[in-house]
């Protein structure tokens, strides 16, 4: 377990458990991911990652049949006491998915949908800066201010992914949760895409699922192994790389290299 | 010889020509009749239309003149039971596509519009006369008329505008909760935009539905002959339909035309609405996002 004073965490859970239905998915769970670093969560399919994720800003429940239990704590406050107000979890924790999935509109209207819910139309001036400043920070805009007003999915799938974090940002997040990222675009793209991610994790605290080790190793600082709904080993990513502690972290990413 | 016919093939292939023709001429023979009617229309009512037949009075007993009144009367009906079941419908719709839960009662409500669509127009006609013109107390009037066409159309507008919705893919709510949207701000700004062209499919559908219905009129608020024009909803009125019945059967002398430019115009308006639907559904296509 990496160590940390409570004022540096972003994320502290507690005795995390999830059920669908009849189904635990996720078994008392203890994780503190620290503010402003990339924390990767690795381990094989069906282990429970997503879901992990999912609970984090509460996208869960959506489903209607899922019960949570334990304590989830966000910047200090637990988002799943009763008098939290979902919209505000999901302004302050963005989710970006697997697949590119940018609203049916424009790319400027995509960028501008979450801050609109909350600050209603906004002048033109606003506006402006504040999609100008969203593609900069994904580092976007260079390469299609000139296409604001087209439909976002017709942009590449890369352009997709980049606008699916850029619009996350007018809303001023506090933490980032990637679902696989990259797992739809090429190589290129991928390796795009992380360099984004490795340039906003100075202001954004991120958690990424990725089943790539390549890419857990290379872009992020602490690395968390689950398996079958349990976390098994979280350390520093080059650490947990060189010499994992378990039996079952080594076998895991020893496997898929091979 | 590995690859020469052998009987089997030439018997399959035989079969793929017949069946080809088969399914080509079922396709063919269903457009005969509507041609057939059109052009048997164009024929004997052609005659009869002229600018003056849209915009003049029947006169003479119903003789001659035109069919203003009833062309007016028409879209008096239309405009009011449209102002009654789009919002209805569409509301139902919503909830049905983007609240309800699998549960008994939506199971109930959903049963229930199927059974509404089966239900025949002179059941609603029947139903019309005894609960708006007599239980609710309207009278027979454009209101009591309207509001039996709107039940009548309900089924057609709910059912196509949850199937609109239901297009919208899911993973566009999804994003859109994600951010932060609640299930009504999605459905504002994702679903509805996105399933506008086939709501107003249904909608014309359904309008042109109206146009053609007599029975359910006839007994609620549309009468043979009024020597006025409709001023308010309260007032009764002619219609397009229910004079075409008038001069076809119950108005012995009039000339072969009448009743056939009657029927070419009712016809006109409704394959001038179906064309409108087809066109606003592939404009609108056009413009979707995805
Ligand atoms: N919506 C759901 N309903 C029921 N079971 C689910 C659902 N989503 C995931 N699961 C189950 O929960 C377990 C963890 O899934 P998931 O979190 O998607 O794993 P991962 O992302 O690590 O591949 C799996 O066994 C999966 O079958
Ligand atoms: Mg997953």
């Amino acid at each position: 377990m990496v160590d940390a004073t409570t004022d540096s965490l972003a994320i502290r859970v507690r005795d995390l458990s999830l059920w669908y239905g009849d189904f635990q998915a996720l078994f008392n769970i203890d994780l503190d991911v620290k503010k402003g670093i990339v924390t990767s969560l690795i381990g094989p399919s069906g282990c429970g990652k997503s879901t992990f994720l999912r609970s984090v800003n509460r996208i869960t429940e959506r489903l209607g049949y899922v019960r949570t239990e334990g304590q989830i704590k966000v910047l200090g406050e637990n988002i799943l006491a009763d008098d939290v107000e979902l919209i505000q979890v999901r302004k302050k924790i963005g989710m970006v998915f697997q697949r590119p999935n940018p609203l049916p509109l424009t790319v400027r209207e995509n960028v501008l949908f979450a801050w609109r819910l909350v600050h209603g139309k906004g002048t033109k001036e606003q506006t402006d800066e504040i999609v100008e400043q969203s593609l900069q920070q994904v580092l976007l805009w260079d390469r299609i201010k000139d296409r604001l007003g087209d439909v976002a999915t017709s942009l590449a799938l890369e352009e997709q992914q980049k606008l699916c974090i850029a619009r996350l940002l007018p809303v001023q997040p506090e933490v980032l949760l990637m679902d696989e990222p990259c797992s739809a675009l090429d190589p290129a793209a991928t390796a795009a895409v992380e360099e984004l991610i490795w340039k906003l994790r100075e202001q954004y605290t991120i958690m990424i699922v990725t089943h790539n080790m390549a890419q857990a190793r290379r872009a992020s600082d602490e690395c968390v192994f689950m398996l079958m709904g349990k976390i098994i080993e979280h350390r520093p990513t080059d650490e947990m790389f060189l010499a994992p502690e378990h039996q079952e972290t080594a076998d895991y990413i020893e496997g898929r290299y091979g | 010889m590995k690859f020469s016919q052998t009987p089997l093939d030439q018997k399959n292939r035989r079969n793929e020509k017949l069946f080809r023709m088969l399914f080509m001429m079922m396709a063919v023979l269903l457009v005969l009749p509507v041609l057939a009617v059109l052009s048997v229309l164009i024929y004997k009512g052609g005659p009869a239309l002229s600018w003056d037949f849209f915009i003049t009075n029947p006169t003479q007993g119903m003789t001659a003149g035109g069919i203003w009144p009833a062309l007016v009367g028409t879209m008096w009906l239309v405009a009011v039971a449209l102002s009654v079941s789009v919002p209805l419908g569409v509301s139902a719709a919503i909830y049905l596509s983007e609240y309800a839960k699998d549960n008994w009662l939506t199971r109930v409500i959903n049963l229930a519009i199927i059974n509404l669509a089966g239900v025949p127009s002179i059941v609603h006609a029947l139903f019309g006369l005894g609960a708006f013109v007599l239980f609710f107390g309207l009278g027979k009037s454009i209101l009591a008329a309207s509001l039996t066409l709107a039940v009548m159309t309900l089924p057609e507008i709910i059912v196509t505008s949850r199937e609109a919705m239901q297009a919208v893919p899911r993973p566009f709510r999804e994003a859109s909760w994600s951010l932060g949207a609640t299930r009504w701000q999605t459905i504002r700004h994702i679903v509805l935009p996105n399933s506008g062209s086939g709501i107003l499919t249904g909608i014309i559908l359904g309008v042109s539905r109206t146009v053609g219905e007599t029975a359910p009129i006839m007994f609620t608020g549309a009468a043979f002959f009024l020597p006025y024009m409709p001023e308010t909803v309260w007032d009764q009125t002619m219609a397009m339909s229910l004079h075409l019945f008038v001069v076809a059967t119950q108005v012995p002398d009039a000339p072969e035309a009448l009743p056939f430019g009657v029927a070419l115009s009712l016809i006109a308006m409704v394959l001038t609405l179906n064309t409108l639907s087809i066109i606003f559904r592939t404009r609108l296509r056009r413009k979707k996002k995805w």
